[in-house]
Formats: C-alpha cells, structure tokens, sequence
C-alpha cells in the first residue's frame, strides 16, 4: 500500500494501490470507533491525525485542521493550487475590483467579534457567535475545485462543514424554500462599499435543496488555517457546482425565505448573471465563452485552456437537483 | 537641452528608456514574478504599455509647438514604433498566451467580446503607419498623401480608449479608462481647437 504524507504531494496511485472503498470505509469506521470513545480522549485527538488531510500548512495564520471528509465528491483528485495564489489572486469587490485588491487592502476587515444571524422561515432564529458556529459540527477539509465565472479556476482545500449541519439545527419551517445569504458591508473598513461596483450588502441565494446538499459548505478556514481575510474570513459558503460569486464572503446573516432571492448580481446585470449560476460548459456568458478555463498557477504560459467541465466536474453528486430544468433558460 | 535632443545619444537613449518595461516584464517572466495569472498579467501590461506610447506619440507636436522644440519631431517616430511593437506583443499575447493559437477558439471568442474585435480593428489600422513609416515610404507616396494616412492614427486613439472602456465595463472600474482617456481627448482637442486661434 502506498503511505502518503503531506509530504509527497499529488501522485496518482496505479488502480491496483487504491484502497478498495470496502475496506476503507471499515478503516474510516474503525478510526471514528476509536475517536468515539474507545481510547478516550486523549487518543481520539492522536487518532484524528490519522485521518487528517494531506496538504501542507502554509504557516501564515492560524490552525484550523479538518479530517478528510467523507461526503462524495469531497476530495477531488485535482492538485490544489499554491497557497499563494489562492490568497493574492481574489474577486472580493468590498475592497476594489482588481484581483490584487483585497490582499492589499482587506487588512482592515473585523473578524472578531462576529455574530452570523439566522432569522426568517426557521423554528430556532437567533444569533450564533462565531465560536460557537465553529464547534456546531465537526471540521472537515475538502477540496473543491473553484470555477470563476470570469473563466478562470482553483482547486482549493477548504475547511468547514455541510451548510446542511447548521441549517437541521435551526429548523426550517415548512414555507421555506430559499436560502439567502448577507455579507459583511461597512463603509469604514472596505474600501469597495463606498463605490458603486455593486448594490450593498452582497446578496446570494440557494434554493433550500440547494443548500442541504452535503457538498455546500460552510467554511471557516482554507490550507489547514482560519481564512485569510481576502479569502471571506471568518466564515464563507462554498457551493463548488456553481460560479465563485456564489460563495458568499464574510457572512453575517442569513435568512430563510419562501421567495427566490435576488442576488447583486442579479441586480447589477440580471441578463448575465442568473439566479443559479451553475458551471456549465455548454451556456456562455452573454461576453464571454464559459467551454474553457485556466486553471491558476498550473499550466505554462503557452499551455492550453483546459475545458470546464459539465457542474464544474460535480454532475453526478448535483445534477437530479436540476432534473427536468432548461438550463439555457434557468442559468 | 536642445542641443542633447539633437545628437544620436538621445536617440538611442530613449529607445533604452522605450524598451525597459519590456526588458522588466521578461525579467518577471523569467523570475516567476508575473503573478497567479501570468497570462493576463503580461496581456494587460503590454496593452497599458501600447496606449502609454500611444499617448506620448501623440503628444509630440503639442509639445513641439508649444516649446518650440522642432527637435522633438525626431523622437514621434521612434515613438510610434514602440507603441506598434507593445500592440504586437499584446496581440500576440491574446492570441497566444490566452487563445493558445486555437483559431478555431478565437473565430469563436472575437464575437462574443467585441471589445477584442474594437482592439483588433485599432491594431489593424496601426499596421499600414507602421509599414510607411521610413524615409523611403514618405518620399514614395508624397508628404500630403503620407500626412493623410497617418492621420488615422486619431482613430487609433478613439478605437484604443473604446477597446479599454469596454474591457473594463465589466466591473465597472472606468478610473484608468477616464486618466487616459482625457489625455487622449486634450491631445486631440489641441489639434482640433489650434486652426481658430490662428491669425
């Protein structure tokens, strides 16, 4: 068998080294059986190393560490990108629409104290500190690939839990439908508010299905870290399927409702920026085509774009939740 | 100062001084110092690059005349020529670099963003100036006929700031468009404006 360690990096095993799931899974038991209970607690810390995912910690912020999760689709094969990279090259329009802006200038952002809001269609409304968000479930790491809509991608370890986690704590009461999403805006720390890119705060929604999918993800940090702040520090979603605009940042609210939100972008261009917004190879951007994209830090300067791939590599997780729909027409 | 601006030192001291933004972007390239997204870095330097030289190309005879400074006109050549060569790179950028010379890709990109089709059509019109640009060419077609040609390079300037509007529509980020886009608008102000003060 081989071991990998954090160490060796990506190599793709021969068939023959994969673990067949069988006996993984027992091995995934045996390991949540010993973290449980069988050793105490002293182990159970030791244990969940074992498990722990395999990328290097950059050493700029700090731990937040995640077992490797087992939701399907959770872990794609992919190499994830440079550390760097993902924390220098960000779309966070709160603090300015070029790409190097929010590293430069999202230093000012609070993170501490946060309070996210949970308010709307649930039977358990109510204000949750961010420490208590963070002890909710337990931490995972994922790593997802991240399309941009402007046809560039990622592929980036995150760390959080399934969305699904604290929205079966709240309760959603029978109306709802949607799931809507508030950011942080504050004129005084974020530079982008007091310009007119966007209507503020930054809206995004899901459909609730959308939402309890155990892929959406709720994440608190990135790299085996809390996020950096250009990253949406404290908390953020992760809808890996869909654009990278519809990972809302630094969220503060969010809110159940029985009518489709409408996110900014919807306001800003709704001819361009649909309410669902998943990856989809075979529906361009009214400017732009969406069959390719470059995938950040990876290929050389004459390699060729790679194609985008149909829910950005996630249909067979995602699309039933799609069934039946036009999606020229629902884009 | 006058008397520098005439000797062959200057010349090639400002085709240095030209050529040093290129020689500071294969320095970056070399040095993996281009960012996380090298291909639009070097895109979007070399098109910075060609409307910075096309600004001080045009602003030549404005200064001539103002200063007084008929030595001048032998750098608008020079000039102009740098601008062609960062258009070139910033071409060869798109097309390689971005499209990976899949002309396929590209035939199918060009009309989904016309703001490439409005580049594409400022560099074709740089092309011609470009080509008739020595001594030989001016005495070939007539200084009149090699004037009128070269006026197009107004359109040039038009088609350039249009070509940065609308590549920056998309967020909505008009601070760059609406520096170089006044500048551009007073050096052909000046020339439009300069017949009625006349006596």
């Amino acid at each position: 068998m081989l071991i990998c360690t954090d160490r060796t990096g990506f190599n793709h095993p021969l068939s023959s080294e994969i673990t067949p799931q069988a006996l993984y899974q027992e091995r995934r038991d045996w390991l949540k059986g010993l973290a449980a209970g069988m050793a105490g607690l002293t182990l159970s810390g030791w244990a969940g190393r074992e498990a722990l995912a395999q990328t290097a910690r950059p050493g700029v912020l700090s731990a937040l560490p995640g077992a490797t999760s087992a939701v399907v689709g959770a872990n794609v094969m992919d190499k994830p990108t440079a550390y760097k990279d993902a924390s220098s090259y960000n779309n966070y329009y709160e603090f300015g629409t070029d790409k190097s802006d929010p590293a430069k200038y999202a230093h000012t952002l609070k993170t501490q104290p946060w309070t996210v809001e949970i308010e709307g269609l649930v039977k358990k409304p109510g204000r949750y500190g961010l420490e208590d968000l963070m002890k909710l479930s337990a931490m995972e790491e994922r790593i997802y690939r991240l399309r941009c809509v402007e046809g560039w991608s990622m592929v980036i370890p995150w760390v959080g839990y399934s969305l699904g986690d604290l929205i079966k704590r709240v309760e959603p009461q029978g109306s709802a439908k949607f799931v809507e999403f508030i950011t942080q805006a504050d004129e005084k720390t974020m530079p982008g508010v007091r310009g007119g890119a966007l209507d503020w705060p930054y809206v995004e929604g899901l459909r609730l299905d959308e939402a309890l999918h155990p892929l959406t993800l709720l994440a608190f940090g990135m790299y085996g870290e809390v996020l950096p702040k250009q990253n949406g520090a404290p908390v953020r979603l992760v809808v890996p399927w869909k654009y990278g605009f519809k990972s809302s940042k630094s969220i503060v609210k969010i809110r159940f409702t029985d009518k489709q939100p409408r996110s900014s972008w919807e306001k800003a261009a709704p001819q361009e920026y649909g309410f669902y917004s998943n990856v989809n190879p075979m529906v361009d951007h009214p400017r732009w085509s969406q069959a390719t994209e470059r995938r950040i830090g990876e290929d050389g300067l004459l390699a060729k774009k790679r194609k985008t791939l149909m829910f950005n590599g996630y249909e067979s997780q995602v699309g039933q939740l799609y069934a039946g729909m036009d999606l020229k027409k629902s884009f | 100062m006058r008397g520098w601006l005439r000797t062959r030192t200057a010349w090639w001291a400002l085709l240095a001084i030209g050529l040093m933004p290129l020689a500071w972007l294969v320095w970056l390239t070399l040095t993996d110092q281009l960012g996380a997204n090298p291909a639009e870095t070097l895109i979007r330097a070399t098109g910075d690059w060609a409307l910075r030289g096309l600004c001080l190309t045009l602003a030549i005879t404005p200064l001539r005349v103002m200063f007084g400074w008929p030595e001048l006109l032998r750098f608008r050549r020079l000039l102009g020529l740098l601008t062609f060569g960062y258009a070139c790179l910033h071409l060869l950028g798109y097309t390689g670099f971005d499209m990976g010379f899949e002309w396929a890709d590209i035939v199918h990109d060009v009309p989904k963003r016309p703001f490439v089709l409005v580049g594409t059509l400022a560099f074709a019109l740089l092309v011609p100036l470009a080509v008739t640009s020595w001594n030989g060419a001016i005495r070939r077609l007539g200084p009149q006929r090699w004037q009128a040609l070269h006026s197009s390079v107004y359109a040039v300037a038009v088609l350039a700031i249009l070509h940065f509007w609308w590549m920056r529509s998309g967020k909505r980020n008009f601070f760059e468009v609406w520096v170089y886009g006044l500048i551009l608008a007073a050096l052909l102000g000046w020339r439009v404006l300069r017949p009625m003060h006349r006596p």
